[in-house]
């Protein structure tokens, strides 16, 4: 499969979601959208026909609000019908909610709260290393979620208790809904951060699909230690206008941006 | 003088179970002496987590292990664990509907003079507010070893908090009526009900012995069960008694008082006093000295009964 064609084929999606439903945190979902790509097109063991498979590999989306990225990759890997989601997404009833919830397929846990994700996925690490099974678990935190004083306790932990089945990544978009990461609060040791703490860190250009991918690859075979991956990302990564905009943090398309969006990612699709 | 406290009574039953269920893993933040689970810790090093000193790192990592199957009993002070770790406890366990048992130790006023940064008189309020989050108050050991059993066997999210220390036996050993979600009839009567939870219990039936002495006929029913608290025997004990007295370790707002009076308001109105702990930092003391201090003692519930009666 050709990753890069997938992601702008994504990216669509997100565009026509959150026009469709007129909400959305459009900016991350963009930054993130690659690393989403890798990790269910390629590297995760997870089949919506086995979702209860205790050998699955585990994702948390902790940086939740992301969850049109998230929902985009679940409907087309066919965990749920994309029609159903687009049709009632954030809308009256829908039980497609504008944070990950896991009575939804595919949605292991439930996110939206900053700084919880990582906690959670160290319980599953440790799951899996208790029952000496070979899944991995994998966390998304935002860089300014890295605030939250709670994502340090479980830094700590998931070093302390050596969880190289864990990979984290930090999506570093330098922006938050304030403005930029270091206006709001400071951010830009995060690979320092993570390293003094006992991880195993990997800073790369998190747009760049063969660049994460590596990057995976690597946490994979790094032992005794779980690895966090500093993926700097481009915040609205992939659109001209939304790229590198705090606005954009949860700004909704005008119909004239939409249709600008959409040629964009054509014409990008085009070119590859 | 009963000498076993309920956390003990916790520590053994799940060294017991766990033996036979690999899933059963206790995590304690620092607390695996205060929580009595220092010989579980040491007998299941392979089912014991010590996160250290982070009550929301304990509770996230117990709904991930849930979430993988696991059967965690996250031990820790009812004071950070009701508060500290409360989102955690929300998002993580109640809304997930992850499969986390959350003690609470040394809960209500136990740590006495500590202060107020070591008591949770507000538990009930902040854990039963959460949908999803069943909360129980066990009153002795004997129930406490019921309650634990009986949870074992489910796969919700639970709040149960204990005491500090050793609290006299409300049952006798091999005679403890217990059913999930009932209150428990401690004593029969017709002229007022006691509705007591925890530690508490204890002192009602006390009250209630003195009282029938003295020519009134009292009820006690122990709601170990707050949440889903027991509606149908607080509105039979509301049509068939003249008066409602509950008593429980907690703060005067939200607790198992103020759902007592939700229901009968409702349902049958009857008058309805509630002996809690202040809206207000507690006096210093020991527990007991506390209990007496707010009337929350036996002598204090016959005191109030009779007054209101």
């Amino acid at each position: 499969m050709n990753l890069e064609a997938k992601a702008l084929d994504i990216r669509k999606d997100i565009i026509e979601l959150i026009y469709s439903a007129g909400c959305g945190h459009i900016g991350g979902d963009l930054s993130v959208t690659d690393i989403l790509v890798d990790l269910y097109y390629k590297q995760m063991n997870v089949d919506p026909k086995k979702m209860d498979d205790p050998n699955r590999d585990r994702f948390v989306l902790s940086k939740g609000h992301s969850v049109e990225a998230l929902y985009c990759v679940l409907a087309d890997r066919g965990f749920f019908d994309k029609k159903e989601l687009f049709d009632t997404y954030s809308k009256y009833l829908s039980k497609y909610i504008g944070h990950p919830n896991n009575k939804i397929n595919g949605v292991e846990m439930n996110t939206g709260s900053l700084g919880h994700g990582l906690s959670v996925a160290v319980g599953m690490a440790l799951a899996g290393k208790m029952d000496k099974k070979d899944y991995r678990v994998y966390a998304v935190m935002g860089d300014g979620e890295m605030a939250e004083g709670s994502n340090w306790e479980a830094v700590t932990a998931g070093a302390h208790y050596g969880l190289d089945n864990l990979t984290a990544f930090v999506d570093r978009n330098r922006l938050q809904i304030s403005g930029t990461t270091e206006e709001v609060m400071t951010a830009d040791d995060q690979e320092e951060r993570w390293a003094a703490f006992g991880w195993n860190v990997i800073s790369i250009q998190g747009n760049n699909m063969e660049a994460i991918d590596d990057a995976v690859e690597e946490a994979k075979k790094t032992k005794g230690k779980p690895t966090v991956i500093i993926a700097n990302t481009t915040k609205g990564c992939g659109v001209s206008f939304i790229e590198n905009k705090a606005a954009w943090h949860h700004k909704v398309p005008t119909e004239a941006e939409y249709q600008q969006a959409l040629k964009e990612l054509d014409e990008r699709r085009a070119q590859l | 003088m009963n000498k076993i406290a309920n956390k003990q009574v916790i520590n053994d039953v799940l060294l017991e179970e766990s033996a036979k269920d690999k899933d059963i893993i206790v995590l304690c933040s620092d607390s695996r002496g205060s929580a009595g689970m220092k010989s579980y810790a040491e007998q299941r090093p392979e089912q014991f987590v010590e996160v250290g000193i982070a009550e929301q790192n304990l509770v996230g990592i117990s709904a991930g292990l849930a979430s993988c199957g696991k059967k965690p009993f996250a031990v820790s002070p009812a004071s950070f664990l009701s508060t500290r770790s409360m989102e955690q406890a929300k998002v993580d366990v109640a809304y997930s509907n992850t499969n986390v048992k959350l003690i609470g130790i040394s809960g209500g006023v136990s740590y006495g003079a500590l202060g107020m940064t070591h008591h949770s008189a507000t538990d009930i309020a902040t854990m039963g507010s959460m949908p999803n989050m069943r909360v129980y108050l066990p009153s002795d050991r004997f129930q406490t070893e019921a309650l634990i059993r009986s949870v074992l066997k489910d796969e919700k999210p639970a709040y149960i908090r204990i005491g500090r220390n050793a609290v006299e036996d409300v049952y006798e050993e091999g005679n403890v009526p217990f059913e999930l979600d009932k209150a428990t009839l401690v004593k029969d009567g017709t002229d007022v009900t006691i509705i007591a939870c925890g530690e508490l219990v204890g002192d009602a039936k006390a009250a209630a012995e003195e009282l029938s002495g003295k020519g009134i006929s009292t009820r006690v029913l122990d709601m170990y069960c707050v949440k889903p608290i027991d509606k149908d025997a607080i509105i039979k004990a509301a049509k068939e008694t003249k008066l409602i007295v509950t008593v429980e370790e907690h703060t005067m707002y939200g607790g198992m008082g103020s759902m007592v009076a939700q229901i009968t308001s409702a349902n049958a109105p009857v008058k309805v006093v509630n002996l809690t702990l202040p809206d207000a930092p507690v006096v210093t003391g020991k527990s007991r000295e506390i209990f007496k201090y707010y009337g929350l003692d036996a002598e204090g519930i016959v005191k109030t009964v009779t007054e209101q009666l």
